[in-house]
């Protein structure tokens, strides 16, 4: 079988727009709304989140036919669950600051539904190849919506970006301009998802509802 | 009135199906039923219409709106005098003028912007104009400081347009109010340019009018800031406000809500002409007296709580949400128990938050916009109830 072939570029392609786990599943939304605030932790955050499912997609892709039914959920839970605190610790060793910022959202990816979906309505059917290229979809699906919805957050919200100061660089402050602080606030990351849902079913009209 | 009517329907085949100014239809449609009741019939069925439509029960809110405005102009040019220390100097007219030319920019910024999408949206979904924005637009500057930037207006209009408005399906389909959506919208994203002690009175002349307030960084905080600091609450001179100052609005504050007296015309106008419900309003009153009255025994430390019942009412945007804000009929209660229960809630979650939380000044926005998003609760209740009490009365009748 072609490593790239018609039905494995789907499943890698299709959770990135027809699929979106955010904006199309709205899966994860908690942690869209808690990390967006900043642009670095929602990277972090996108990166951690597509390394986890992959590798629990293959794990449990690879263990698939041993696992009793009446047990898996509990399987896939211990496999989640050791992959997270492997990227937690990693991220306590190499991004402190990062790791800070994130807090308890990083741990909290166990309970991401996007990872559990993915386990249960892909890798327990599936190879390992096809589950990890279902995994780095579904993470960087995630990913770009946490980035897009970080990237105005922080523009408008402290006038950054990664925080480089472009606002104050650009010296709009001087004409008048003033951060909004509603940005910063969850209720932000709220409007603008729903800004990119808007924009996605306006533009493919088969996702609207009759 | 007559050339007016000859000339419109001189230009009219321009604007229909084929004309070469179809794509502007909608902006002339919305003219022309703005200045001429439509005489479109039904084409089948009985119906029954009244002679007002929503185009004319907006005008009458704006005009009942009037007194209040231009006292708040008024206001702003004598503000203005009094920081300046050339009240005495200045005469009346020149205040008014100079309070004009300082709102005038902010009602064009809030129907430029507001129509303008509506006029889009319309123009893009091929449906008439709807003509919501005519109360909303006057709304907007009204509740906000002298000293709000226009760009930001500008920012909060389109957001409560767009937000609040339009993706709710337009006029009469929003859920929260859409003028107090553009000054939480403010609140929330710029506090700096809607509370505070520098934005409450215009330090700048313009046009020769009105007068420059020399002193750097003066600041003027609201009566309801000066109560909340436990402190006497004094005008943009530094004098003791009396009665008097707080009842015709002749005190800082936002554009609109000052004068008690301005607005109670303007409550007289919308009750006369039935376009307001008496009970909402006059629930609004109880609610707040109420709940002054209960805190004035359960918090004795507190010294919000400690305002004079009567006080709270005047000072503030109390009157004017209980006025305007409270008895728009879109965002309100629609049966009629439901609408003393919403106004109640009104009133007395304004004074909750006024005295519980010390760093709101003014709950009466928050209050409304809560209550709006109860409201189909309320009525959903009082429905149900009266529902149930009719199906046990006629169950014991058989």
């Amino acid at each position: 079988m072609a490593l790239f072939s018609k039905k494995n570029k789907e499943s890698l392609v299709t959770p990135l727009l027809k699929e979106n786990p955010v904006t199309i599943q709205v899966l994860g939304i908690c942690s869209a709304l808690a990390v967006t605030s900043k642009l670095e932790p929602a990277v972090v955050m996108g990166l951690s989140v597509t390394i986890i499912i992959a590798m629990a997609n293959v794990i449990i892709s690879l263990i698939r036919n041993t696992i009793p039914m009446r047990i898996r959920i509990i399987v896939q839970l211990v496999v989640v669950a050791a992959l997270v605190t492997l990227v937690s610790e990693v991220l306590k060793a190499f991004a402190y600051d990062v790791s800070v910022q994130l807090s308890v959202y990083i741990g909290l990816i166990i309970t991401n539904c996007i990872l559990m979906g993915r386990l249960e309505a892909f890798a327990m059917q599936n190879k390992p190849w096809p589950s990890f290229l279902d995994g780095i979809g579904n993470g960087v699906g995630y990913a770009m919506i946490l980035v897009i919805v970080a990237f105005f957050r922080e523009l408008f919200g402290s006038g950054t970006l990664f925080n480089y100061p472009i606002v104050e660089k650009l010296r709009l402050y001087e004409c008048g301009y003033l951060n909004n602080g509603l940005m910063l606030m969850t209720p932000a990351a709220f409007i603008l998802i729903a800004c990119i849902v808007w924009y996605q079913r306006a533009k493919d009209k088969t996702l609207q509802e009759k | 009135m007559k050339f007016l009517r000859n000339y419109l329907n001189k230009i009219k085949p321009n604007f229909e199906e084929g004309g070469k100014l179809h794509a502007f239809r909608s902006l002339f449609d919305g003219f022309e039923t703005f200045l001429f009741v439509p005489d479109d019939t039904s084409k089948s069925g009985v119906n029954i219409h009244d002679a007002i439509d929503s185009k004319r029960i907006m005008s009458l809110v704006v005009i009942s709106l009037l007194p209040a405005l231009l006292v708040g102009m008024y206001n702003i040019g004598l503000q203005n005098a009094l920081a300046a220390g050339t009240a005495d100097t200045t005469g009346w007219f020149d205040m008014f003028v100079f309070g004009l030319l300082v709102t005038l920019p902010k009602i064009v910024v809030s129907y430029v912007v507001g129509l303008g999408i509506e006029f889009t949206v319309a123009q893009w979904k091929n449906e008439e104009i709807h003509e919501g924005f005519l109360v909303s637009g006057i709304l907007i500057p009204m509740i906000v400081p002298v000293g709000c930037p226009l760009w930001i207006l500008a920012l909060a209009t389109a957001f409560a347009v767009i937000f609040a408005k339009e993706v709710f399906g337009g006029t009469g389909m929003n859920i929260v109010n859409v003028a107090l959506i553009a000054r939480a919208f403010i609140f929330f994203a710029y506090p700096s340019v809607i509370s505070g002690d520098g934005v409450w009175v215009a330090t700048e002349s313009i046009l020769g009018f009105g007068s420059d307030v020399t002193v750097d960084g003066y600041t003027c905080a609201t009566a309801l800031q000066h109560v909340a600091n436990g402190v006497e609450i004094t005008g943009a001179s530094g004098a003791q406000l009396s009665v008097m100052d707080m009842l015709f609005g002749f005190m800082p504050g936002s554009i609109g809500e000052t004068s008690v007296v301005a607005i109670a015309i303007g409550a007289v106008i919308l009750l006369w002409t039935g376009v307001a419900s008496w009970k909402t309003m006059f629930s609004v009153f109880v609610g707040g007296i109420a709940m002054c009255f209960l805190f004035q025994y359960a918090l004795p430390e507190n010294v919000v709580a400690q305002v004079p019942f009567w006080q709270h009412l005047i000072l503030g945007g109390f009157c004017f949400g209980a006025v305007f804000m409270a008895t728009d009929p879109v965002t309100s209660a629609r049966t009629e128990v439901g609408k003393y229960i919403y106004g109640f809630g009104i009133g007395a979650m304004a004074i909750l938050i006024r005295v519980l939380n010390p760093g709101y000044p003014e709950g009466m926005m928050l209050a409304i916009l809560l209550m709006n998003v109860v409201a189909p609760f309320i009525d959903y209740c009082v429905v149900q109830t009266n529902i149930s009490a009719r199906a046990k009365r006629l169950t014991k009748k058989n």
